[in-house]
């Protein structure tokens, strides 16, 4: 049998390809250190906000943020959300999708390029790698060294660092879920469930993995979203470009572009001094046009920058800058300014909606009530017939009290003419309009209510359940629901 | 043979493979997806050995670790009643006089007794416990024998009307009509009366001939005044629940016939906890009463009323 390879053709390419190593050459510049910036914001919201405390009284956790999910609540700082509120969620999270879209079409894969985990991670990761091995050449040699003992040395302690960044990110995400302080003790004196170390060790995992080994594969092979802005971008959007119209001829240094200049021969600025590959993270070449590879971090523009200022050309032939402006300044015009390519239709359109979005939500967060309730009535038997000759329904009240503290509370009939109720741990005898029940902090309380009504009556009546806080609030709620006598007759 | 070459506008190489001039390149996938294809497959062959995979013809293939969907769910249900057995033994610990002030063992007693009265009592009471012609509505507040938790359980346990079982429930009525007792039209006077007393008629002669008549045949039973007694199994005749229907043709054929409805003695089919859970779940219904009525404590001496 063939081998794969002489399937397709001597000496071509295979079916699969071996991944090509990146070994970004270290670099120091405006969007470096933007990016040192956000990392430091970023692992610092990541590290830091689940040991945050909030005071919320005896009746619920201290923790500023914290994800209940056995307790199915949602805390964060003073909102708290119950599942039926999850909507505000969602709202979030279509913001944030929102949001993604107005930062593409106003500056590209800015997510990709300095806020996404992979690449704050990835851009950890390679620090790391630096710190240990040396900068990029250095990289190079000991990977094609022989092993011997100071290459297993190094490689050694470089994963040491590795998994333990990776213990510690995985860690971290579990405090978001527990008490931290309280976790964090279990956790180290193996107290903790199961699934407290089953979650830091498939993160951790990943975190090696991803972070470790696959880098910028998953950008190009596994993330969908490259893809998606791919669609979301257009020629007005501010994307990582090579100015092809004024690198191209490019030539080989200073001295030879001099020669060529002299001989009247065209002749770019682009030195092809390669440091713009050097520096990428991801191993692309950015003077191939955008691609997918690209993550827009924009290692590329300090490290040609650096080069422009030291021969003495211009700085930005690589540079933030739109399609549509590339090929203004190609033709010899002025770019619009920032302000307008910021501020256009798109952006604004997609802002508008992001913030009433955001209002919205604003808005009903102020305005929500912190209790509420429902009634089911009883379908099997709908009705039944007192001794007395009064019909009786029975309904399942639900309350909920979504205050942190036991409030007393009053159900009331509303409508229903010469109807009582009473609730099963109470009697007929003593049945009223109206019932008090006390409701436990943060959470809902159910009781079964009986309602008595005269036998002659609509065969169906529609009535209200109204329930009122017995406290300063006075907050109330309401149920409509239904009354049902046996059909005339039976 | 395939043609291969390199196509010029992205440089890659083909396939070699054209369909009506479209050619398919060759885009290399990353060896590490090669080698995790690898992996699921390997990851697939130690599943087959470990569990059930193959069909034949009445089964699977059995897995070398006997796991099976079955044998996990006995042994959920073995945990769960390993988890609930202290539950139950509280249950059946506690005098049934007591469970009320248990909020927590009541909850569960009717809980379980929701569960049994499924199994055990829908197909005569039906599946709300509302009962049919002949058969009585337990959610009501009209008790033939009692409506306190314990008097219910009594009830329950021993059954209505058991042959061979002294401490049934026992009462019967006399059919007037079929034993000649009464006339039909004594019996038409009678049934005035009761709808009479039980509001659903005005008084007129028949019905002030059928109350001497009720006074001679049925106030033994019934009361003077027709409310009946539970001492005795005897119906309230004076409210708006009827057991046989309330019209004037079904009170003349439960006259004129009598009637005699049975409930099983449960005490011999089910286990003591399960009745005390039943007859939990029956107090809960809405007509569940407080404390025995006065006349039960008097008659229980003389009848099979209460124990």
């Amino acid at each position: 049998m063939a081998a794969p390879e002489d399937l397709i053709g001597v000496g071509k390419k295979s079916l699969y390809a071996k991944r090509e190593p990146v070994y970004p050459q270290k670099i120091d510049g405006r969007f470096r250190r933007l990016k040192w910036l956000v990392m430091a914001v970023t692992l610092t919201i990541y590290y830091l906000t689940p040991w945050l405390r909030w005071d919320r009284g005896p009746y619920a956790p201290d923790q500023a943020v914290l994800i209940d999910l056995a307790g199915r609540r949602f805390y964060m700082f003073g909102i708290e959300i119950w599942p039926h509120e999850f909507y505000y969620v969602t709202g979030l999270l279509v913001m944030a999708g929102i949001g993604l879209f107005l930062v593409t079409s106003v500056a590209g894969r800015a997510w990709c390029g300095y806020a996404c985990p992979q690449t704050v991670w990835t851009d950890v990761y390679q620090h790391v790698e630096r710190w240990i091995d040396g900068d990029r050449n250095a990289q190079i040699r000991l990977a094609k060294a022989p092993w011997g003992p100071a290459k297993v040395a190094k490689r050694m302690t470089k994963h040491a660092v590795f998994i333990a960044i990776a213990l510690a990110t995985g860690g971290a995400w579990i405090f978001y879920f527990a008490d931290a302080p309280t976790l964090f003790r279990d956790f180290v004196t193996g107290q903790a469930a199961y699934v407290a170390y089953a979650t830091v060790g498939v993160l951790a995992a990943t975190t090696y993995i991803l972070g470790g080994f696959m880098r910028e594969q998953v950008c190009i092979y596994m993330c969908p979203w490259p893809r998606i802005q791919s669609a979301m971008l257009d020629e007005k959007s501010l994307i990582v470009t090579y100015k092809q119209w004024r690198g191209e001829p490019r030539s080989r240094g200073t001295k030879k572009a001099a020669t060529l200049e002299d001989l009247g021969l065209g002749v770019g600025d682009c030195i092809d001094c390669n440091q713009c590959v050097a520096v990428c993270p991801t191993g692309i070449d950015i003077r191939n046009g955008p691609q997918v590879g690209c993550i827009t971090c924009a290692l590329c523009i300090d490290a040609c920058d650096k080069v422009m200022t030291r021969i003495g050309r211009p700085r930005g032939l690589i540079d933030y800058a739109t399609l549509d402006d590339c090929a203004i300044e190609a033709a010899g015009g002025t770019p619009k300014p920032l302000w307008k390519t910021v501020l256009r239709p798109r952006t604004i359109i997609y802002f508008a909606v992001w913030a009433s979005i955001g209002l919205a939500m604003l808005f009903a967060l102020g305005g929500r009530t912190r209790i509420d309730i429902s009634a089911q009535q009883d379908r099997n038997p709908i009705y039944v017939r007192l001794s007395d000759g009064e019909i009786r329904n029975s309904y399942t009240v639900k309350v909920r009290n979504m205050e942190a503290r036991p409030r007393q509370v009053e159900i009331a009939l509303d409508g229903l003419a010469g109807a009582k109720a009473w609730s099963i741990d109470g009697s007929r005898e003593s049945a009223a309009r109206s019932t008090k029940l006390d409701v436990p902090a943060d959470s809902v309380a159910k009781l079964k209510l009986f309602v008595a009504a005269p036998g002659s009556g609509a065969a169906k009546e529609d009535f209200s359940f109204k329930v009122r806080s017995l406290d300063d609030e006075a907050e109330t709620a309401s149920v409509e629901s239904r009354f049902e006598r046996p059909e005339a007759g039976q | 043979m395939a043609d291969k070459r390199i196509d010029q506008p992205t440089g890659t190489e083909t396939m070699g493979h054209e369909w009506d001039g479209i050619e398919e390149l060759n885009t290399p996938l990353p060896r590490w997806w090669l080698w995790a294809f690898y992996a699921s497959i390997a990851w697939a062959a130690v599943y087959v050995v470990l569990y059930p995979a193959w069909p034949l013809v009445h089964s699977a293939t059995a897995g070398v670790l006997g796991w099976t969907s079955t044998g996990q769910l006995e042994a959920e249900l073995q945990q769960q009643r390993a988890a609930r057995a202290p539950l139950m033994r509280a249950i059946a610990d506690t005098p049934i006089e007591q469970l009320g002030q248990h909020p927590q063992l009541m909850q569960a007693a009717i809980e379980g007794g929701r569960a049994a009265f499924k199994v055990s009592c829908t197909q005569c009471h039906g599946s709300g416990a509302a009962g049919s012609k002949g058969y009585p509505n337990l959610n009501d507040d009209d008790w033939l024998w009692g409506g306190d938790i314990a008097t219910i359980q009594y009830t329950i346990e021993h059954g209505v009307r058991q042959p061979d079982h002294d401490a049934t429930r026992m009462s019967q009525m006399p059919a007037f009509g079929k034993d000649g007792i009464l006339k039909s039209d004594q019996i038409a006077d009678l049934v005035a009366h009761v709808r009479t007393i039980s509001g659903q008629q005005k008084p007129d002669a028949a019905s002030r001939r059928g109350a001497v008549l009720f006074e001679q045949n049925c106030t033994a039973c019934h009361g003077p005044d027709g409310k009946g007694s539970r001492a005795v199994g005897a119906p309230n005749l004076t409210d708006a629940i009827w057991l046989y229907g309330g019209d004037a043709d079904s009170i003349a054929h439960t006259i004129a016939n009598s009637r005699y409805g049975v409930m099983p003695r449960w005490g011999n089919h089910l286990d003591p906890v399960t009745i005390k859970m039943l007859a939990a779940y029956v107090h809960s219904l809405g007509g569940g009463e407080q404390a025995p009525k006065p006349e039960l404590a008097e008659a229980g001496a003389t009848n099979n009323g209460r124990p």
